[in-house]
């Protein structure tokens, strides 16, 4: 969009105002713009997010990566990544770390199928 | 391990056992200010902070009794070298120099990087940020920050699509700040805008959860704009978007830092159009902190430029406020930042910082008038652009239109900015909504999360998270054998062990050198030439890197860099030694318990006078300015004068300046001069200094003096020595 200066036009409303209203109504119109975006973050994910929180169970950076990518394929990063992967250990009586390296091995999938209906 | 200052970091040492290192604190540590009116030195300051037990003061403070006063600001140094072991290096060197804010410079691409890179290969511009490299610079910069005596904060960037797996390593390894500014990866670096903010609200909270400070990203839009005097009102936008949002996320107002820069430059009539909007910035923003940015929009290769542009930044830190202060490098404009110009602008800052400390106890701005008149304006104009966003549809209806970045002072618009596509962009629609059962049994973590019911944190369900627990953390060494800091190393092992020396100014041993050359051509001839002369001198890879037409006819200045790859092994070369001198405040005492009278004149058929000047006279540092009271008797004296005189005023010592060498003259000068004395019954209590360009002190002494004084003698080795030999004489 191309527009001239009209700035002593669109001041009208504002030109009265006191230091001090003039910094609420700034702070009022950020936070109208970025509440939605917080709503946003609170009720999405990402692949990254998912290996942040794999990250911090204690699982490698390479690790993350394989296994957020076949839970991603799965279609069931909605549920965490994290979640799947300690629902695997509880089920299996073992530490996270070893229910990690055996789905990216391709083991104990059917534990998650059976859960979540197998995803795709 | 303690470092000893005569030693150089050891490498090895730092990367033994990092993967049992854990970091010894968390969080961002400010300076520990000291009260109005604290005495340093001489004098009274209003404005800083406790000093170092180790520091190199600014060049001049010798003559201020050695005085390092450190500002109340942190001051950040910008280390950019690609590879993380040089990047150690001159981390230590900028906190000597008082910088105690390190911010390492990622590597080009790193923000497209689906992951984290582990290990240490080398980068552009900057280095891969990895956890090995991460770890092993808190390490060395817990012994720097024992070395002198003060925390310092070590910093990078959590951007990019792999964000929230970034701020977990920083949070993990005690970094103790980091850029993070979703409008940054989408307007800048094209990442998707939704994965972008969403990933940014993880990653935020992680930083929260670790004290980490967080700085935006706001300063890119100064940089890029057109004109960058019209880019203010969209300036205070991007800060508040950001500040607002990282808020509502859980970074407390404190730790949520401005980067302000002060958009406009030279010959502009800057402090006129910059302290209106640092006013306004200060104003609007006084819940958060500001970090001061120098700028870089107006910066070239002349460096001299560049640091009067930065000086003019720094009096708006002081006529505002600036809680940290950032450095640019003066040379940014024409390479990748060498090490000694990190330094340059830490002493830039730090001069500036000190030179103005408690300024505003005397000058206040301006109530009424231009000043108050254009920090409202800005302010109306920001809010209209908040307006605006919201009758668009929001933010990123707002960023599809183009709304950002635009070259128009807003409302103005010249439609260039930069448009962003929702479903575009690097990881579009890569978003996945959490549906009810979405777990994540782990701390610091933003967002809906159905945890099982009684916990007492989040991470019982695994017992423990890596936050809680560092001893869960897995450390990965090296992934590539062959780009590594351990191959790289290994290069110049050699060269090490042996301690051959060779001129660097990015990597130990990189070869470069900077030389400063005027030619009496125009630019174009002169530039030629002066590749020509650099390959002459056997340069590699010469380089203009800096020109300057002092005359379109007359001349140019030009900078020339070049490799030039000779080692220097300091054990097949003569040193001299470097004679102690007696402090400047025990040579005054002495001289004032026990007067010392000495005559001076150059001798022989010589006019020159300079020298003997320099040495004697108080204007110019010399002997008189030790209270030693001196007879000047001129130029071409002769040697029997000089000899009657000193008897006559019962002189402690005669000192003379003999610059003409034609035929040794200088020699015959010095042996009379004795001889004369040794006649006359006097030489054993009178002493005799020679000085001249020629002269050494060995020469001086071969011809019967008791010391000789060459080219860049000052009057306190002169004084020293005086008060020294008098001494031994008198007992």
């Amino acid at each position: 969009m191309e527009r001239q200066d009209d700035f002593a036009r669109r001041r009208e409303h504002l030109k009265d105002l006191s230091e001090e209203e003039l910094y609420q109504r700034f702070w009022q119109l950020t936070e109208e713009i970025v509440s939605p975006l917080v709503d946003m973050a609170k009720t999405h994910t990402s692949p990254s997010i998912e290996r942040s929180v794999l990250l911090r169970m204690g699982l490698d950076s390479m690790q993350a990566k394989e296994l957020v990518k076949k839970i991603g394929d799965r279609e069931l990063l909605s549920k965490g990544a994290g979640h799947v992967l300690l629902k695997v250990a509880q089920e299996k009586g073992i530490d996270v770390k070893e229910a990690a390296q055996a789905l990216i091995e391709d083991r104990y999938w059917e534990i998650v199928d059976a859960h979540w209906g197998g995803g795709k | 391990m303690t470092l000893d200052k005569n030693e150089k970091l050891n490498m090895e040492e730092i990367l033994k056992d990092l993967d049992k290192y854990h970091p010894r604190r968390k969080g961002w540590t400010d300076r520990k200010p000291l009260p109005p009116g604290t005495k340093i030195g001489p004098f009274e300051y209003y404005q800083v902070s406790e000093n170092l037990k180790n520091s190199i003061p600014l060049p001049v403070a010798h003559a201020l009794q050695n005085i390092d006063p450190q500002p109340d600001a942190v001051i950040t140094s910008e280390i950019a070298s690609g590879r993380f072991e040089d990047d150690i290096r001159r981390m230590r060197m900028a906190a000597w120099h008082g910088a105690d804010h390190m911010m390492v410079i990622r590597t080009t691409g790193q923000s497209h990087y689906d992951g984290l890179i582990e290990g240490t290969p080398e980068g552009v511009g900057g280095v891969p940020i990895t956890r090995k490299q991460v770890r092993a610079s808190r390490k060395a910069l817990d012994m720097i920050e024992d070395e002198v005596g003060r925390p310092i904060n070590f910093h990078s960037y959590v951007s990019g699509v792999a964000g929230p797996e970034i701020a977990v390593l920083f949070a993990e390894e005690g970094v103790n700040g980091a850029h993070q500014d979703p409008q940054y990866n989408v307007l800048y670096r094209n990442v998707n805008m939704l994965r972008s903010f969403v990933d940014a609200a993880v990653a935020k909270k992680l930083m929260a959860g670790a004290g980490i400070a967080q700085i935006d990203g706001a300063h890119n839009a100064n940089a890029t704009a057109r004109e960058a005097w019209k880019v203010m009102p969209e300036l205070l936008v991007q800060h508040a978007l950001n500040s607002k949002y990282s808020e509502l996320v859980g970074i407390p107002a404190d730790k949520i830092y401005l980067s302000t820069v002060p958009p406009t430059g030279t010959p502009g009539p800057v402090l006129r159009m910059d302290l209106p909007y640092a006013v306004a910035l200060r104003e609007l923003f006084k819940n958060y902190k500001m970090r001061a940015q120098m700028n870089t929009k107006y910066m070239e290769s002349d460096t001299r430029e560049a640091t009067v542009t930065h000086v003019l930044n720094l009096l708006i830190s002081r006529l505002t406020n600036a809680h940290i202060q950032s450095t640019i490098t003066p040379d940014e404009g024409r390479n990748v930042p060498w090490h000694y110009n990190s330094i340059h602008a830490v002493n830039t800052a730090k001069q500036a910082l000190n030179g103005m400390d408690g300024l505003l106890e005397m000058v206040q701005l301006k109530e009424e008038g231009m000043l108050r008149d254009q920090a409202r304006e800005i302010k109306e104009r920001a809010v209209l652009f908040l307006e605006e966003i919201l009758e668009d549809g929001g933010y990123f209806k707002a960023v599809e239109d183009g709304f950002f970045v635009d070259s128009g002072r807003y409302p103005e618009r010249n439609g260039d900015g930069i448009a962003r596509d929702s479903n575009g962009g690097v990881g579009a629609n890569t978003i996945i909504e959490r549906d009810k059962e979405y777990m994540a049994p782990v701390c610091d973590h933003f967002g809906y999360n159905k945890l099982p019911e009684g916990l007492k944190k989040a991470c019982d369900p695994i017992d423990e998270c890596t936050l809680c627990n560092p001893e869960k953390i897995v450390y990965i060494d090296e992934l590539d054998e062959e780009d590594n800091a351990n191959q790289r190393l290994a290069k110049m092992q050699e060269h090490r062990e042996k301690g051959l020396i060779r001129p660097e100014v990015e990597w130990y041993g990189d070869g470069w050198v900077n030389t400063h050359l005027f030619l009496p051509a125009e630019p174009k001839v002169a530039e030629a030439a002066a590749i020509e002369w650099a390959k002459k001198l056997g340069m590699e890879n010469p380089e203009v890197i800096h020109k300057q037409t002092m005359h379109p006819a007359e001349g140019t200045f030009i900078e020339l860099k070049g490799q030039v790859n000779i080692d220097i092994d300091p054990s097949q070369i003569e040193i001299p030694e470097e004679e102690e001198l007696i402090p400047e405040e025990e040579i005054l005492k002495e001289i004032k318990d026990k007067p010392m009278r000495v005559v001076a004149a150059t001798v022989g058929e010589d006019e020159h006078s300079v020298g003997m000047r320099e040495i004697i006279d108080i204007k110019h540092g010399g002997i008189e300015g030790f209270g030693i009271k001196a007879t000047y008797l001129g130029t071409s004296v002769s040697l029997q004068k000089a000899v009657d005189a000193a008897e006559e005023v019962n002189a402690d010592a005669i000192l003379i300046s003999t610059i003409i060498t034609h035929g040794d003259v200088h020699r015959l000068n010095m042996k009379k001069l004795h001889d004369l004395c040794v006649e006359r019954g006097i030489r054993d209590r009178v002493i005799l200094v020679a000085g001249g360009t020629q002269v050494t002190n060995d020469i001086a002494k071969d011809c019967g003096m008791d010391a000789g004084f060459g080219r860049g003698s000052k009057g306190h080795n002169v004084a020293s020595f005086l008060v020294k030999r008098r001494r031994e004489i008198q007992g």
